[in-house]
């Protein structure tokens, strides 16, 4: 099933509410990518609020989008993470969501545009 | 009347539940399902909320591994047990599929044997209180867990 990906100005939002297969995360990851290559997007906020259960090849697919998305330039933020999901994740052991997160899409929303100014303030 | 059914149910809950379920696992759907036949089992068994998450993420771990590391998928079964005034979930995982050559190997954090993000197996022994593998190549493996709660 083909998740949505919205453009809001400079942010692409999208939110993941279906069981993730495999096939629909590589599906997604190419959309986001082409999307944020298409739109010149200078982030990507990703809404996880209606997945309940996170496990390790979801956290994976999460990671590897995120990644994708910054080698063309976006700023990744991560937000709507259920409670249970962040105690399950952690009690998992590791690190296992390397993404900026935020509690809500309102302040997803603004941590993106915080990094993408802190970005462009860098030098170089 | 009602009342006193919701009294009942509430004094002795789900801890006289004798139940399982078998879930299949050859197709990607199955892994979904899997996961919300130990939601629902986790619930009648009255496990908190944070635990029947972490069941149901332990068992989408299981089942992955099932679709993702055998080539005819597997079983999985979820079992409501008791034990002295304790309510448990038991889930086995069991596939006749290649077999785990090192299984200390497969423990470790970070270790995957598919390239993946690899810390499944040793992500479900740290979300379950009980943990019980044996593989044997070119013969399959049998994976036990069990998370325990206390009878309210």
């Amino acid at each position: 099933m083909k998740i949505p990906i919205l453009q809001l100005k400079n942010l692409l939002l999208t939110s993941i509410q279906v069981e993730l297969t495999d096939r629909d995360a590589i599906d997604f990851q190419y959309d986001v990518v082409h999307k944020v290559a298409e739109t010149g997007a200078e982030g990507l906020v990703i809404d996880i609020t209606a997945m309940d259960v996170v496990d390790s090849f979801i956290a994976r697919a999460l990671n590897e989008t995120a990644r994708m998305a910054r080698l063309v330039g976006a700023e990744v933020v991560i937000c709507g993470m259920q409670p249970t999901v962040a105690l399950t994740l952690v009690e998992m052991g590791r690190e296992l969501i390397d993404v900026e997160s935020a509690l809500n899409l309102d302040h997803g929303f603004e941590k993106a545009q915080r990094l993408i100014s802190a970005k462009k303030r860098m030098p170089g | 009347m009602i009342k006193h059914e919701q009294a009942r149910h509430d004094n002795q809950p789900a801890c006289l539940i004798r139940q399982f379920v078998v879930v299949r696992v050859t197709e990607e759907i199955h892994i979904a399902q899997a996961q919300r036949q130990a939601k629902a089992l986790a619930r009648a068994a009255g496990f908190r909320q944070v635990a029947v998450y972490q069941v149901a993420t332990s068992v989408s771990e299981l089942a992955n591994n099932l679709f993702f590391h055998t080539t005819e998928g597997g079983r999985i079964t979820i079992t409501a047990i008791r034990q002295e005034g304790m309510i448990g979930l038991e889930v086995i995982a069991e596939d006749r599929g290649p077999g785990i050559p090192d299984v200390k190997l497969a423990m470790q954090d970070g270790f995957s044997a598919n390239g993946g993000l690899g810390g499944g197996l040793p992500g479900v022994k740290r979300l379950m209180d009980e943990f019980e593998i044996n593989s044997e190549v070119g013969l399959g493996t049998r994976i036990m867990v069990r998370r325990w709660q206390a009878c309210r």
